[in-house]
């Protein structure tokens, strides 16, 4: 069981390795002197070269690398020119709002989506698995950014029941601080409700496939405990893998939704960051989803032992 | 040992073997295919034929035309700098530029980037999963560099590559695309090793079959179908990214009329006037519906073990 | 068709039943009019090649078919009650209480994330109302009583912590704690190595004196059936052609078919041969060995044998049989020999030149010689191919112009008595034993000197085996070819065989001609499996 473990943890650093490298790479990208970039078009030349010899941007590049690699060991993401902060600050401010925003979407999602695939699966071809399958098709067609607007205007301006745009703090209170999320997290949660319903409703007919479905109702037990203990169960495995998808998807919803319900939030710093060109932003933004992605990943992963005994040596 | 044609006669064997459809009756019979190519059909109409469907130059625009509500009529000034009368039949944005011309150019536009797009991930997918799945060494290092793109958020990747590069077709479709590779190479890699495994592939191999041979006629052939089905479905995101790019800012520049862009311009003024949004996320929904339908029924024609999985 | 019944009414009757299959189907129904009966303490054998109809007719008794194949006539009759329709939560009640059923795949017979005791409990508390210690007590001794040990560690354990044969063990338990009259087997053996396969048939056989259930056992093995059957039914193509106690049947069969299929059951008395001693020696592998490494970065390293000093000797015009069970390496030297796979150690040398360790540039020419025939005739043929292209790419590879390749095409189709119109075709429009064929086709047109057959008629039907084995033996002779046969099933291996390889765990263990082998095993191991063959003692070729 520690060996599965270890091993699990220990196959993350190659893949945080290689994000790294190419979150460094990217700003290589750019044409012309990445300093002068970094610092922005208002700066002078005297902060130019103070970054210059920061980051070592006169060394060769796998020393450059070793370095920025170093400060962000540190915890050091660097400093923003365009909001005159530290990259680091700017995050931990705007992180309440696109954690509150997720975490009430996937709660949302899976709570809505995991019941609807098993009970599609075992209709199979019924109208409720049919009309699923339509509106998944749906769900992940229709663009998130017309969905909102939909929304808005209905909920919000025809119908006045919420507020339109903007964000309040959980320190403000409670009911604020859910009225103004319940729209934007009912509005991104219909692609995951049918990305994991698709894939709930898949697993669960493929498992009701297999042979000791059949020797479970050979026994003589009811529909409702093939389906719960023996079907659902082994279906665990993929679904649980698809909501570790979907909350790695769920960061490009995120930055759309957030722009469009003006929510103060980790996808909207980035959308302005690249507009602004603001490289150091823009370079801590991506390493710090592709972290929280990794991370997630890894500890679907980890419930893989908690679903399938199998999986424990 | 008894006689072969006391056998032959009561075998029960060459009773047996059925008649199935070919593949390409039971995609043409598909529902999804049918409904989703036809739309698909229309739409690539709609962008060839576009100057003729009653439109205007997209970029053409009036002052006084601002705004005009669906339907409305209004001036606007050509490039010779005459003013015509025209029927704003989508309504009209901010500056006084036809919406509905610009949504029917648009459709051009999503169009090329989301077939482009999906050709690019394919042919490099191909290209790296093919390595990856014939070449051992290659293998472990290359997926490695495969889940550390994965990792980073595709919106993410792709709004940094357009920063980087400054917007226009083919850097947009490029950044829309990379984040697509590593899925198309997984998908490859895994398709080669299980073939590599079956019995026919193992015959060639001892029937001194060289390894290009191998690769071309064997291992290919049986990829194509999956292929297919996933170059669909990268075209449907890759029409939704490039629109959600554009919609944010940062897309293709704004001249370029693309659904996006006319979403975004309109952005502003949604309270009062929604046309701006609506029309335009009509067509792109429908769009992205279409290619998504035609991908499902695809999938669930071409390899009905496929059906039952996603 | 009612039975002078010597004790009580049957348990099972099954009258007249039809059950229908979709359309688009090779036939209408699975089975037409199908009636036969099963008494309390005897054991009926199902026979039938595949697509007889026999397992649709095992589930549609318990109830368990899909919608897809609904009965469409006759009755089925359990204790006198007419079941055929009846409501779902009565076949429930009456299923593991009444009638039970055991399945052919023990691998995937039980649900991989519940215990054992788990799965077993389940029938106790859907049928049964005791008290979980009185449960638990229940449990541990059926599991005694299909002889398992360590009766507590496997009421804990999962699925995957236990062997095949203990898996069916517990398939069996479920099926019996309950004490049903009618024990429905499918097929439960067919999925098993010989041994374990004698253990479980003599169990099943065991548990059902002692219990005094009547078995519905259905199998395609001949040998099963002179093992334990006490009456047999043969079906053929949906259709019940033969029925009566299992001496009449097997020694004297009404029916042509049946006759036909007893006859192509291989006798386990090896044909009497004389091989030609004076050949070349094709194939002589000296200390082959191949070791599989597992290696992580934690954890032991972990060395497996699979094959261990294997030294054979094979001439030209013979054909030497390696015979052991799953995991005993005769599957690994075939693909050694024929370099699919690399060997660890050890020479193969091929008319004396040493090919185990030759580069691929330099092993091209001498593929030509070695060639071999797959098991599985589903996944051995290209299915975008033609079957024409599919034999003609090997002598292509090697220099042959496409029209001499097509002629010799022509040839080999003749020489597997298949028409010439086949290589225009596709393989999905053959059945298994003419694809089968057609492999043998493909490996001949590169004129190799030894020819290979790794399992290649164990997913055959009977009949169809016999008749792919006469071609094998008849090929050999024409071209004097040297063959070497993989096979696991000891009746084929004495059909064909001259000389005799018995292999387990990696190691030849005894090596001699068929005569010797047979007659006078001396290794313990061969005389195990020897004793495990079931209906060794029933000679088929004496059968009318």
């Amino acid at each position: 069981m520690f060996s599965f473990l270890a091993r699990r943890l220990l196959s993350t650093l190659p893949v945080l390795l290689i994000v790294s490298v190419l979150v460094f790479l990217l700003l290589r990208l750019t044409p012309g002197d990445p300093a002068a970039v970094l610092a922005g078009d208002t700066a002078s030349t005297d902060q130019i070269a103070q970054i210059r010899t920061h980051l070592g941007l006169d060394r060769s590049i796998p020393a450059q690398f070793a370095i920025w690699f170093g400060h962000l060991l540190g915890g050091d993401l660097g400093e923003s020119f365009y909001y005159k902060a530290k990259v680091t600050t700017l995050i931990a401010q705007r992180l309440e709002p696109t954690l509150s925003l997720a975490l009430i979407t996937i709660t949302i999602a899976v709570l809505v989506a995991v019941p609807l695939g098993v009970l599609a699966a075992w209709r199979f071809g019924g109208w409720l698995d049919r009309c699923l399958m339509g509106f998944s098709v749906l769900g992940f067609s229709v663009p998130i950014f017309v969905l909102a607007y939909l929304m808005i205007w209905l909920v919000s301006i025809k119908l006045g029941w919420l507020p339109v745009q903007g964000y309040r703090r959980l320190a403000d209170g409670l009911v604020p601080y859910l009225s103004h999320l319940v729209l934007p997290a009912l509005t991104l949660s219909v692609v995951y409700i049918a990305l994991i319903a698709r894939v709930t409703r898949a697993s669960v007919l493929e498992t009701l496939g297999e042979d000791y479905i059949r020797t479970a109702r050979a026994k003589g037990l009811p529909e409702r405990t093939v389906l719960l203990r023996h079907a659902l169960a082994n279906a665990a495995v993929p679904i649980a893998t698809v909501i570790g998808i979907g909350i790695a998807l769920l960061i490009g919803g995120v930055v759309v939704t957030e722009s469009v319900f003006a929510i103060p939030g980790l996808g909207r710093l980035t959308v302005d960051a690249v507009l602004a060109r603001d490289f150091p932003t823009i370079q801590g933004v991506i390493l710090l989803f592709s972290f929280i992605y990794v991370a997630v990943n890894l500890l679907v992963d980890l419930s893989y032992v908690f679903f399938d005994p199998r999986i424990r040596y | 040992m008894a006689n072969s044609t006391e056998f032959d006669s009561l075998s029960t064997e060459s009773a047996t073997v059925v008649a199935q459809p070919s593949a390409l009756a039971r995609v043409r019979a598909n529902v999804s295919v049918r409904i989703g190519s036809s739309v698909l059909l229309a739409l690539v109409l709609v962008a060839l034929l576009a100057p003729w469907l009653g439109t205007v130059d997209p970029t053409l625009f009036d002052p006084a035309s601002r705004d005009l509500l669906p339907g409305g009529q209004g001036e606007i000034t050509t490039l010779e700098g005459d003013s015509i009368k025209h029927t704003f039949l989508m309504g009209s944005d901010g500056y006084g530029r036809d919406i509905y011309s610009r949504v029917v150019y648009g459709t051009r536009v999503s169009l090329i980037v989301g077939v482009c797009t999906a050709l690019v991930a394919l042919a490099f997918g191909i290209a790296l999963g093919l390595c990856a799945g014939t070449l051992r060494r290659l293998d472990g290092p290359l997926m490695r560099v495969m889940d550390g793109v994965m990792a980073i958020p595709a919106i993410l990747i792709a709004i940094a590559l357009v920063a980087i590069w400054r917007g226009s077709l083919p850097t947009v479709v490029i950044a829309i695309a990379i984040p697509e590779i590593p899925r198309v190479t997984r998908l490859v890699r895994s398709l080669v090793l299980t073939i590599r495994e079956e019995p026919y592939v193992e015959a060639a191999i001892s029937l001194g079959t060289p390894t290009w041979k191998i690769m071309l006629r064997h291992i290919l052939p049986n990829t194509v179908a999956p292929l297919v089905v996933q170059g669909t479905f990268i075209c449907a995101s890759g029409i939704l990214v490039e629109a959600i790019l554009s919609f944010l800012g940062v897309g293709l520049p704004p001249d370029i009329a693309t659904w996006g862009n006319v979403m975004a311009e309109g952005r502003a003024q949604f309270n009062e006037f929604p046309h701006n949004i609506f029309f335009p996320g009509i067509f792109l929904a429908v769009t992205v519906l279409a290619v998504n339908m035609l991908g499902d029924g695809l999938r669930d024609s071409l390899d009905p073990k496929m059906a039952k999985r996603v | 068709m009612t039975e002078a019944v010597s004790r009580s009414a049957p348990i099972l009757e099954v009258r007249d039943l039809t059950i229908a299959l979709p359309h688009g189907s090779d036939r209408a129904t699975a089975v037409q009019k199908v009636s036969f009966s099963v008494s309390r303490g005897e054991i009926l054998c199902l026979v039938g090649e595949s697509g007889s109809g026999k397992s649709v007719i095992a589930q549609g008794v318990m109830g368990l078919l899909p919608k897809s194949l609904p009965v469409t006539g006759g009755q089925v009759l359990l204790h006198g009650e007419d079941i055929t329709h009846a409501p779902l939560s009565r076949l429930r009640e009456l299923r593991a209480t009444r009638m039970s059923m055991i399945f052919q795949e023990p691998m995937t017979a039980l649900n991989p994330v519940m215990r054992c005791g788990a799965q077993i409990d389940e029938v106790l508390r859907e049928h049964t109302k005791l008290k979980p210690a009185e449960r638990r007590a229940k449990i541990l001794a059926t599991i005694r009583e299909v002889s398992l040990p360590e009766p507590e560690r496997i009421f804990a354990s999962y699925p995957h912590q236990l062997s095949g044969g203990q898996r069916q063990r517990i398939v069996i338990a479920m099926a019996l704690i309950l004490d049903p009259a009618l024990v429905i087997a499918d097929e439960p053996t067919t999925a098993l190595d010989v041994t374990t396969q004698a253990k479980i048939l003599r169990l099943i056989r065991d548990l059902q004196r002692r219990h005094g259930s009547g078995v519905l056992f259905i199998t395609h093995d001949f040998g099963v059936v002179a093992e334990i059957a006490d009456r047999v039914a043969v079906l053929r193509l949906g259709d019940l052609v033969e029925l009566g106690p299992r001496d009449e049947v097997l020694k004297q069969p009404r029916h042509d078919y049946t006759k036909m299929l007893i006859h192509a059951v291989p006798n386990l008395t090896p044909v009497h041969r004389t091989p030609n001693n004076d050949g070349p020696v094709v194939l002589a592998t000296k200390g082959l060995a191949k070791t599989y490494t597992d290696g992580s970065w934690f954890g032991p390293r972990r060395e497996v044998h699979a094959a261990a000093d294997v030294n054979l000797v094979l001439r030209r015009g013979q054909t030497l049989g390696i015979v052991g069970e799953s995991g005993s390496g005769k599957s690994t030297v075939a693909r050694c020999v024929v370099r699919l796979i690399d060997p660890s150690a050890g020479r193969i040398e091929i008319d004396g030149e040493d090919i185990a360790t030759l580069p691929a540039a330099r092993l091209r020419p001498l593929r030509r010689r070695v060639q071999i025939v797959f098991q599985d005739p589903y996944r051995s043929l290209n299915p975008r191919r033609r079957v024409g292209d599919a034999i003609i790419e090997g002598p292509l590879n090697y220099g042959l112009s496409r029209a001499d390749a097509v002629e010799r095409a022509r040839g080999l189709m003749a020489l597997v008595r298949m028409d010439a119109s086949a290589l225009e075709r596709y393989p999905h429009q053959f059945s298994g034993g003419q694809r089968q064929r057609i492999c043998i086709a493909r490996a001949l047109a590169m004129e190799p000197e030894l020819l290979i057959a790794d399992e290649a008629v164990s997913a055959l039907d009977v009949s169809v085996q016999a008749q792919v084995l006469e071609l094998l033996e008849e090929i050999r002779g024409r071209l004097d070819l040297a063959m070497l046969f993989i096979t696991h099933d000891l009746r084929v291996a004495a059909q064909i065989c001259d000389h005799v390889a018995v292999m387990s765990k990696g190691r030849v263990v005894e090596y001699g001609s068929a005569a010797q082998v047979f007659g006078d095993p001396q290794h313990e191991y061969t005389r195990a499996l020897f004793d495990a063959a079931p209906g060794r003692g029933f000679d088929f070729s004496k059968a009318a």
